[in-house]
């Protein structure tokens, strides 16, 4: 392509979805223009970064066609005609979902997640299917069974995970938001390491319907954007009940984006001296208290709290999550659906067909059942539900003292590629400081706050009580429109 | 706790289906046993007399009007099947004649 199409296509793509959303209500551009854009540059550069599994290009073109045709019609939905991503683990009707597996490769859905049927209605069109550790297991997409999605910051480093893909597609401008997965920080982790913002929603706020089951108490769907505004956009269209999910919350969804308003003056905002220990990088724990201190100048007051039993969260996941995990993994066992390896008889098929599972996958399952098995469970998966109860219990407790609770999302900024791989413990501590938010009933949201030395972005979390994501955006809002760290997260080298 | 044996490995691998090869097994037998002792420090708690906590937000008794809803169609239920017949999933015997 000659360089003037380059730069037009680089125009249209370095644009945020609320700059997309004006464009196309001005009539300055078209839904059909930024998808062809949008794929142009997927094919261009996605080969270096791995961020989509599956891309949907001809399904993606006709949606934006539609998109098209309804706003000449009059129709000015919020997300009609923006290209998105979707995270693997999400089905989606005629397109394969594999969850990163072996074991769902070729899998079809015969339909739509609640979210995506949402985003659907919307108008959004959807540029494909992105990578995720098997299962969402993982912090770094390198549980994958396919490729290792790379950080676009640093293309040796992984973008984090188990979102990855979402994360590093939003980042690279290769979709203008993108929904993703959170069990233990899934959402939030990945968006620190690619300098996005990403946001985990109170659990049952958003349906699970249609999502692939990890861990059924603990796993919510959650939104990517490049701005908190963009963030929100998202958000906004695939909040609400689903009378398929029980577990979904049947409560008004508030006018996210009214809320914000960028005004945080008497906001009580609360640092745990917990998160602020041994083990976090320098620079992150700088970023942090300086972003802090922007708070506290835009009228935020600045309390110092104490979550106790923050240091028993990490192995209170790690019992709940795999046993859930075991339980739920059952289903794989080639009858209805994923390849079939067969055995001489049907217990031998069964184990072989679950031997296409990844290392991950088969340690967690394995540890999963070892806690819920006669003789341990009490000694494990008893002990865990009591103490998430006493982890559930600090953040009630807080919330009676502070609105919101202001932490480090990850203990360091994006590791290389191999680094940790190795040791589970190692990764499993990359969840420390946002896996409370799973197992208490709270929401949570990362938005950069600065780069280290090595030019890594760093993020900064803010934990809201149940159903307070209002709160949470507002705040991630005041901060990033003082902060401006916007402009700089935008220029990634790619 | 004392770390788990190889033979505990291969109980918990068939209580779920798992085939294993026996580098997994030394693996996981390792592995397992240092996860297990991490997951140890929840002893330090005091937690005879708190209740557990299953679902964080929990809801009980949803209910839905008994209304027929419109199922997914037999093809579209078969349709990622590894093997089926006569519109059923197809398995091997399970019993013995």
């Amino acid at each position: 392509m000659n360089e003037e199409t380059t730069h037009k296509i680089m125009d249209l793509t370095n644009l945020t979805l609320t700059e997309l959303q004006t464009a196309l209500q001005n009539g300055e551009t078209t839904s059909t223009a930024v998808t062809e854009a949008m794929l142009e540059r997927i094919v261009a550069i996605d080969n270096d970064i791995q961020s989509y599994l599956t891309l949907t290009d001809e399904l993606a073109l006709a949606q934006a066609q539609e998109a098209d045709e309804r706003r000449a019609r009059g129709d000015d939905s919020p997300l009609l005609g923006i290209p998105l991503a979707v995270k693997d683990m999400i089905c989606t009707e005629g397109v394969q979902t594999t969850a990163g597996s072996k074991i769902l490769e070729g899998f079809v859905p015969p339909y739509d997640a609640f979210v995506v049927r949402k985003l659907r209605e919307a108008g959004a069109v959807i540029l494909g299917k992105t990578n995720t550790d098997e299962f969402a297991m993982g912090s770094s997409t390198e549980n994958s069974a396919y490729v290792t999605t790379r950080n676009p910051w640093d293309l040796s480093r992984v973008p984090g995970g188990s979102s990855g893909g979402s994360a590093a597609a939003v980042a690279a401008n290769l979709a203008y938001g993108a929904l993703g997965t959170d069990t233990g920080g899934s959402v939030r982790q990945p968006a620190a390491f690619c300098g996005i913002v990403g946001l985990r929603p109170t659990y049952g706020r958003v349906s699970r319907w249609g999502v692939v089951a990890f861990a059924s108490t603990l796993d919510q769907v959650g939104t990517f954007g490049r701005t908190v505004a963009d963030c929100t956009a998202v958000f906004q269209t695939i909040a609400g009940h689903d009378p398929h999910d029980s577990t979904s919350l049947d409560v008004p969804v508030p006018d996210y984006e009214a809320a914000l308003t960028g005004d945080i003056r008497g906001l009580r905002v609360g640092v745990p001296k917990e998160y602020f220990v041994e083990g976090i990088d320098a620079e992150v724990e700088t970023a942090v208290r300086t972003a802090i201190d922007k708070l506290a100048e835009l009228g935020a007051e600045i309390v110092e709290i104490s979550l106790p039993h923050t240091e028993y969260a990490l192995p209170v996941y790690y019992l709940i999550a795999p046993a859930e995990a075991s339980s739920n993994l059952a289903r794989y066992d080639g009858v209805r659906f994923g390849p079939r390896v067969a055995g001489v008889d049907m217990i031998d098929t069964v184990k072989k067909t679950r031997a296409l599972f990844g290392p991950e996958v088969k340690r967690r399952i394995m540890l999963g059942t070892y806690a819920l098995s006669a003789g341990y469970y009490d000694e494990y998966y008893g002990r865990a539900l009591k103490a998430r109860t006493l982890i559930k219990q600090d953040f009630l407790n807080t919330f009676d003292q502070v609105d919101v609770i202001v932490t480090p999302t990850t203990p360091t900024t994006a590791f290389k590629i191999g680094e940790i791989a190795d040791d589970p413990l190692q990764m499993y501590l990359q969840d420390i400081f946002t896996l409370s938010v799973n197992l208490s009933a709270s929401c949570g949201i990362s938005v950069p706050c600065g780069f280290d030395s090595q030019g890594l972005p760093i993020g900064l979390q803010l934990i809201g009580n149940s159903l307070q994501e209002a709160t949470i955006l507002n705040a991630a809002y005041a901060y990033e429109q003082a902060a401006n760290w916007t402009g700089a997260m935008a220029e990634q080298p790619l | 706790m004392s770390d788990l044996s190889r033979s505990d490995v291969e109980k918990i691998a068939y209580l779920a289906r798992l085939e294993l090869t026996e580098a997994e097994k030394a693996l996981y037998q390792r592995q397992l046993s240092a996860i297990l002792h991490y997951a140890e420090r929840l002893n330090e708690l005091e937690l005879d007399d708190v209740p557990p906590t299953a679902h964080a937000i929990s809801q009980q008794n949803v209910m839905r009007e008994d209304v027929v809803e419109t199922p997914l169609s037999m093809d579209d239920v078969l349709f990622n099947a590894p093997q089926t017949a006569q519109d059923q999933f197809v398995v091997q015997a399970i019993l013995d004649e």
